[in-house]
């Protein structure tokens, strides 16, 4: 449990020398307690109180790293059931569920699929994570088979799918050079699923089985923190949990008592991330995809899929990439005058604000319009167009600063410039605060812009 | 050690909103919708109740839109050209409230002005046509809106319709006329606490019962800002679970309008190869962006393509239908 920032005092040298950062040793106490700094910041610890104190001091989700060829995936070590609260840190590991056996070739050409799938989103690259190989031949050869097809495909990460552990030795003998996460130990194999898993130095999932319709949330969370206490007095530390509940209300109140168990009372038994398989709670593969984003915006580590198109995975990696976005940071680009297609001096002049996405949704639909312009990003501190005109940061005040200041007018021959149409209103005010300058209104959503420009 | 389920304990709970009126409460409607009531935050039942569930609003419009995707043309086929076979269309696919449109001159590509007479005219018609709650929302300019609304609103008197959009710089007008007339207003802001507050504040201030007043904290859709609304909606609901009074309306957002409106969902052609399907993309954007906001609070998802009704009427079933396992 968590201790009290008295409780942590009582164990601290009490010498108050500061060394910490901190006036007192009560003031670092209290610091700890909220887990706002480390305890290695004390550099005067004893090692008795160290070990007391190491429980207080450690993650209340614990971080699972995944890795493989110079790719890595770190999930876990979050500190918010809200978002708005702070941020959430470490984006869930999208998979995608290939089962061996399916022919060689099938895998492979899944996995290429998988592999080769990235999609631009304001600037960034976004991929699903890796594969995640599952043990249906019954076969261990033939799971290893399945593995190395996949490892010859990519370098991305794995998950092996298996309960029995000669194939995930199989697999892991396939993966050499790989650290994948193995799938999983239950009540009745664990130990020697976790010996393999303590063996390769891999994290495990720890799974408790949804067969008996009877269970109550704490029987099954009882069960799974009883079968994770075990496997961690074993050795194997780095571990995930599958509740084995699938459903789309079950899911996300057992993942909830999770996150809020690890977080609010500092639950260590129930502190790792949680894998899900929203296709086994699924009645489509459209059924799948939305409770996959449940499950991204619902506390999930790992998501593991059973379909692949272009279309969900683009859906997905946005919705990841959404929640994941730091409330504190809204994502922004630098206020200025862009050019877009080598415009000249006639070129027009279209004003925007510094909200990456609203930025980059016009600079795209001018850039894709062929037609040359520039581009003035106004400084509304990051909001989107209307966001920002309500809040009072993007009023004919700013805008014809940012005409003014920016420099545009010596790039351009006339003294013309395109209003955004959600901010119409502001034409009569920018007339006045731009004298002999023409405003124009353009279209209210950036993607009828080339039409627009074409007129 | 035993685990026991946290719960959080609460001191407010969201009110409740009925919309439409049937024949015995001085309206013509065959059902009608209450929204609201919670006393926990969304789904979990362990910890308070969710009497009603979120529902569902379709949108149709008095005429084909311009600027809507064509995709919406090919799902809804000719029903799109006449409002009362729009409307039945929308019945028919699993709406639980509709909300009709009135197109301004943009939307309606000829440059024509709706005028109070037309609105008039297919409010009545829409209203005969379907026995659902009604929800008009004007063309969104706010002389134009003011002069439609206020001639629905007294056409429709006592129906108990929602009137849109309120918004701080256009309310008393159509607030006035919901009071007037025995409607209920949708009260909109951009994706802000405060300002989400305020404008209720402003509405009740006027005289409209609270009960007769709808949130709608507008949403970014995914891609376009979806974090924002997101985490506004799920604090304004926190907020009102925690006994804020001035938060503790039912929230309407409206993902079908915002992300229909995106490139992702109005454009086949010219795109990325990694977009995908074009009708996958689209559709899957509204699903993705409403299932992720039932997930902060919304009480009404308005949507516009039949696809999304199905599958986002199923996973509401799902969410508020607990089985006693894990297999859906
Ligand atoms: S460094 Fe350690 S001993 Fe010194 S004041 Fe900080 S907590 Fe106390």
């Amino acid at each position: 449990m968590a201790l009290s920032g008295l409780e942590i005092y009582k164990l601290l040298p009490k010498t108050n020398c500061k060394d910490c950062g901190f006036p007192t040793c009560l003031a670092f106490a209290m610091k700890l307690a909220q887990k706002q700094v480390e305890l290695a910041a004390c550099p005067h610890v004893s090692e008795a109180a160290q070990a007391a104190l190491s429980d207080a001091a450690a993650p209340p989700i614990r971080l699972i790293t995944l890795s493989s060829n110079g790719n890595k995936l770190e999930v876990g070590n979050e500190t918010v059931l809200y978002r708005h609260e702070k941020t959430f840190f470490h984006q869930p590991g999208i998979f995608v569920r290939v089962s061996d056996d399916l022919p060689l070739d099938e895998i492979k050409a899944r996995t290429a699929e998988v592999d080769g799938y990235v999609v631009d989103y304001v600037g960034m690259p976004l991929s699903y994570d890796g594969l995640a190989i599952a043990y249906a031949s019954g076969n261990p050869e033939q799971f290893g088979d399945a593995v190395k097809a996949v490892c010859d495909t990519t370098h991305k990460l794995l998950i092996l799918i298996a309960d029995d552990p000669a194939a995930l030795k199989a697999g892991l003998a396939a993966a050499d050079g790989r650290t994948p996460l193995l799938c999983a130990a239950n009540a009745e194999n664990w130990r020697r699923v976790a010996l393999a898993a303590k063996n390769a130095k891999a994290p495990l999932v720890v799974r408790v089985d949804d067969s008996d319709p009877s269970t109550s949330s704490e029987q099954r969370l009882d069960g799974l923190a009883k079968l994770t206490e075990d496997i961690a007095k074993f050795g194997v530390d780095d571990l995930v949990l599958d509740p084995g509940v699938r459903g789309f209300n079950e899911s996300l109140a057992t993942i909830t008592h999770i996150r809020r168990l690890a977080l609010k009372e500092n639950f260590r038994a129930l502190g790792y991330p949680v894998i899900t398989f929203p296709g086994e709670g699924a009645t489509s593969q459209l059924d799948e995809v939305t409770l996959a984003g449940q499950q991204i915006a619902k506390y999930a580590g790992f998501v593991v899929l059973d379909h692949f198109t272009e279309a969900s995975a683009y859906a997905l990696l946005v919705l990841r990439a959404n929640i994941y976005t730091d409330p504190q940071k809204p994502i922004q680009v630098e206020p200025g005058v862009y050019p877009i297609n080598n415009p000249g001096p006639d070129s027009p002049l279209m004003v925007t604000t510094n909200f990456s996405i609203t930025y980059f949704s016009v600079a795209n639909e001018v850039e894709s319009s062929g037609l040359p312009g520039w581009l003035l990003v106004a400084d509304a501190e990051g909001m989107s167009v209307l966001t920002a005109w309500a809040a009072g940061k993007f009023d004919a005040e700013r805008i014809a600063k940012a005409v003014k200041e920016s420099g545009a007018s010596g790039k351009i021959s006339h003294k013309q410039v395109i209003l955004p149409g959600h901010v119409a209103v502001l034409m009569g005010e920018l007339e006045e605060e731009l004298p002999g300058w023409e405003i124009k209104v353009g279209p209210r959503e950036a993607v009828d812009l080339p039409a627009f420009l074409k007129m | 050690m035993p685990v026991t389920i946290p719960k959080n304990k609460y001191s407010g709970a969201v009110r409740e909103v009925t919309i439409g009126a049937t024949k015995a409460e001085g309206g013509t409607r065959t059902t009608t919708v209450t929204v609201g009531g919670e006393s926990t935050l969304p789904f979990l039942f362990h910890e308070g109740a969710m009497p009603h569930p979120p529902r569902i609003a379709v949108e149709i419009a008095d005429r084909w839109p311009a600027d809507w995707s064509p995709l919406l043309r090919e799902a809804w086929g000719d029903a799109v050209d006449d409002p009362v076979a729009w409307a039945k269309a929308a019945e028919a696919s699993g709406a639980d409230l509709i909300l009709l449109r009135l197109t301004g001159p943009v939307q309606r590509g000829d440059g024509s002005k709706p005028t109070a007479a037309e609105a008039r005219k297919v409010v009545r018609a829409v209203l005969g046509a379907t026995g659902l709650p009604l929800m008009v929302f004007g063309p969104g300019i706010a002389d134009l809106d003011n002069e439609l609304l206020v001639a629905v609103a007294e056409e429709a008197a006592g129906e108990r319709l929602v009137l849109g959009v309120c918004e701080d710089k256009n309310y008393r007008t159509i607030v006035a006329a919901a009071m007037a007339h025995g409607h209920l207003v949708d009260s909109r802001t951009p994706m802000d606490v405060n300002l989400a507050k305020q404008l209720i504040i402003l509405t009740r201030d006027v005289g409209l019962p609270m009960d007769r007043i709808l949130m709608d904290p507008s949403t970014g859709a995914l891609g376009y800002g979806i974090e924002y609304g997101y985490s506004v909606m799920e604090r304004l609901r926190l907020a009102a679970l925690n006994g804020d009074s001035m938060t503790q309306q039912p929230m309407l957002v409206t993902p079908g309008e915002e992300g229909w409106k995106l490139k992702e969902s109005k454009v086949g052609e010219g795109v990325p190869a990694s977009w995908g399907n074009w009708n996958e993309r689209a559709v899957t954007w509204e699903v993705l962006t409403s299932s992720t906001l039932l997930q902060s609070g919304a009480d009404i998802v308005v949507l516009r393509h039949p696809d999304s009704i199905t599958e986002i009427k199923s996973v509401i079933q799902r969410l508020m239908a607990p089985a006693h396992n894990g297999h859906s």
